[in-house]
């Protein structure tokens, strides 16, 4: 097998590699360094001033990109018609839950058989607080909202090649890496080591941090006791009355907690849009979608499918298939804001620049996979008190999550049993649906035994299937966004493109959103200058 | 730790891993035994054996297990009786760089896997190119 660390390698094979190598979550750190994620630059509602001159506008596409145009700019005056592909508004922002069906690319048809309440998001199912534009839109919009656990310090972290394949709690390696790692700096600190580095003022305060830090004992070790106890967890905890004398635990060893890998993990829920408060609509990501549906419904056609899209000196036409009566169609405006996902819109005969046309076609989309598995009871919490969060694993599956809501309730639960990318993700969707979901349970089931006796069912989304995606997301290089993002963000002729893959938060509605209302703010300037 | 800390160890981790750095081989990416036919083995590259599995696994994803692709809002092309196959260049370049939404599939597989997928697709499927893309030429395009 050919080495990838080679000097050839592409930023792509660089990032795929992270994410195997350090799991997902380290990998959006990494590409947030390469920035394909990043903060938000939304600075509160849109302001389209002035007269919209009864201009028109088409919108290709009712996923959160389209929505926020088609609600901004009919607020500003503009004549707005939306053409949607699905059955249903929302794009990616998109809940699978019981009664829902599910065809994929292939003819494979799914039916969700979850119990009342419980859905799994294929798509995006984190709203991070950093990412002002959603929560924006949510709270104007009336979706309500409540904390998804990102980082839950009782969920596992599971190798097969670490302790016998048996999963240790998130604290215990969190407290033992910091612990150790704190003990190792003060000894250096103390050994003056760092001498170049930090004066001997700093070093006292340094070593009084890092005692706090690392839970370390008064003589700056890192040892079983109260302190580091109150971290990793106690052998008999504390308690009340006459049992109540807690039994502290025995540290790893230093070269355990190393050796295992699973201090990968650990730096996973530290990026901005990780941190927590990190929230999730109430009943999943769909009521996003919902939220401005009740605004903007009215002006989205749906079942329509984009076949051309042809702009003159005097409008955009854009031609469309019913695809429930087959029916050809066509919608004229004097702009359009396309935010078709760049995998359909490259498929698509439209008359741009050849610099736009070249971005069309430079963006690959990334592959993944998501599973919803639901039990007959909430194991996770009945007998090892995970309550939400991720549990993260070497395994094929890459994560479990666990639901973070209706805690404690005694009916049936779901989990998100996978989410996978590189080559997994790959050979996943390969698979029948059903396989699919017996592989996730295999595998899942060594971190979970309780899994094969309390299984009911299960729905499995590889997002290469998905009919109106065919990916997850755009992937963009350093080299690439050099060579085409401004030309695919560029307003050309009468026609703008949004969407995440518009965007450097690339994968999150928040990227949707300020593409779109970048877009729409110098559509509007446009139209404003004449 | 910095994002930047985190890609120079981590390519630090594999290269010496790859080397044989026992010390570091724990944090190398997992190697399972994965399939029969060579799916599930590790998470940053294909390893399946042959052409026709690799089709099976990775390809067939997209392009379907009949090669005859797929239609929904866009379309994954067939690769059955598909004449763009003729120059035995377009098929092994669209499997190194990608094309439109396709991610370049051919940058998890080694020069032999992506002649062999190559191979396989451009002599089944009612294809019949009998002219076989060999590694050599495969690395020429990378």
């Amino acid at each position: 097998m050919e080495d990838f660390a080679t000097p050839g390698m592409t930023k792509r094979d660089l990032l795929t590699l992270i994410g195997r190598t350090a799991g997902a979550t380290a990998m959006y750190m990494a590409m947030a360094s390469l920035d394909q994620a990043a903060a938000s630059t939304f600075k509160g509602p849109v302001k389209l001033e002035g007269d919209a001159k009864g201009a028109s506008v088409l919108i290709l596409g009712a996923g959160v990109a389209g929505l926020v145009a088609a609600l901004e700019l009919s607020k500003a005056g503009y004549k707005v018609q939306v053409l949607e592909y699905n059955n249903r508004v929302g794009g990616r922002s998109w809940t699978l839950k019981g009664g829902d069906t599910y065809t994929e690319l292939g003819g494979a048809t799914q039916k969700c058989e979850f119990s009342e309440g419980n859905y799994i998001n294929p798509g995006p199912w984190r709203i991070p607080h950093t990412h002002y534009g959603v929560m924006h839109y949510c709270h104007e919009l009336g979706v309500a909202l409540e904390p998804f656990q990102q980082n839950n310090f009782g969920a596992y972290l599971h190798s097969t090649k670490a302790f016998g394949g048996k999963p240790q709690r998130y604290r215990t390696i969190h407290s033992d890496f910091q612990g150790y790692v704190g003990e190792l700096l003060g000894k250096a600190v103390k050994q003056n080591a760092l001498s170049d580095a930090v004066t001997s003022e700093d070093a006292a305060i340094l070593l009084e941090a890092l005692r706090g830090w690392g839970a370390l004992d008064k003589d700056m070790r890192y040892v079983k006791g109260r302190a580091s106890a109150d971290r990793r967890g106690w052998d008999k905890d504390p308690g009340g009355g006459l049992t109540a004398e807690p039994i502290p635990s025995e540290p790893l060893s230093l070269s355990t907690v190393l050796k295992s890998g699973l201090w990968r993990a650990i730096g996973g829920n530290v990026s901005l849009d990780h941190q927590q408060a990190i929230f999730q609509p109430v009943g999943g990501m769909e009521n996003v979608a919902k939220g401005f549906e009740r605004k903007v419904g009215n002006l989205v056609r749906l079942n329509s499918k984009v076949t051309k899209i042809h702009q003159d000196e005097k409008g955009v036409t854009v031609s469309y298939d019913d695809t429930k009566t087959g029916e050809h169609l066509m919608a004229q405006a004097d702009w359009c804001v396309c935010t078709l996902p760049l995998t359909i819109l490259s498929q698509i005969e439209i008359n741009v620049s050849p610099t736009l046309d070249a971005a069309i076609h430079a963006v690959p989309y990334l592959p993944g996979l998501k599973v919803g598995l639901e039990f007959k009871r909430r194991f996770w919490e009945q007998d090892e008190f995970i309550y939400g969060g991720i549990t993260s694993t070497d395994l094929p599956i890459s994560q479990i999550s666990y639901p973070s809501y209706k805690y404690g309730s005694r009916g049936p639960g779901v989990l998100l049993g996978a989410y996978s990318n590189g080559s997994y993700a790959y050979e996943f969707t390969t698979l029948p649906p059903e396989e699919r979901v017996a592989r996730a349970l295999e595998w899942g089931s060594q971190i979970h035994p309780q899994y094969k006796s309390e299984f009911m069912n299960g729905i499995a989304v590889g997002w290469h299937r998905v009919p109106w995606t065919q990916g997850c997301f755009g992937i963009w290089t350093e080299e690439s966004r050099a060579t085409h993002y401004k030309n695919l963000c560029q307003l050309d002729g009468r026609i703008v493109l949004a969407g995440e893959h518009a965007s450097f938060i690339g994968g999150w509605q928040e990227g949707g959103i300020t593409s779109s209302i970048d877009a729409i703010t110098r559509l509007h300037q446009r139209v404003q200058a004449g | 730790m910095k994002a930047e800390t985190l890609i120079r160890s981590s390519i630090a981790a594999v290269v010496a891993a790859s080397l044989g750095a026992s010390a570091l081989a724990q944090n190398a990416p997992t190697v399972f035994p994965g399939d029969a036919d060579g799916a599930f083995v590790v998470g940053t590259k294909f390893s399946e054996p042959d052409g026709a599995h690799l089709f099976k696994r990775v390809c067939a994803g997209c392009h379907m297990p009949d090669a005859k692709g797929a239609k929904g809002a866009g379309f994954f092309p067939a690769l059955a009786g598909n004449k763009k196959l003729a120059a035995n260049g377009y098929p092994v370049y669209v499997v190194l760089k990608g094309m439109n939404g396709m991610p370049p599939v051919g940058a998890m597989m080694t020069d032999q896997q992506v002649a062999d997928v190559v191979n396989y697709v451009r002599t089944n499927f009612g294809n019949k190119y009998r002219d076989a893309v060999k590694p050599a030429d495969v690395q020429a395009l990378r």
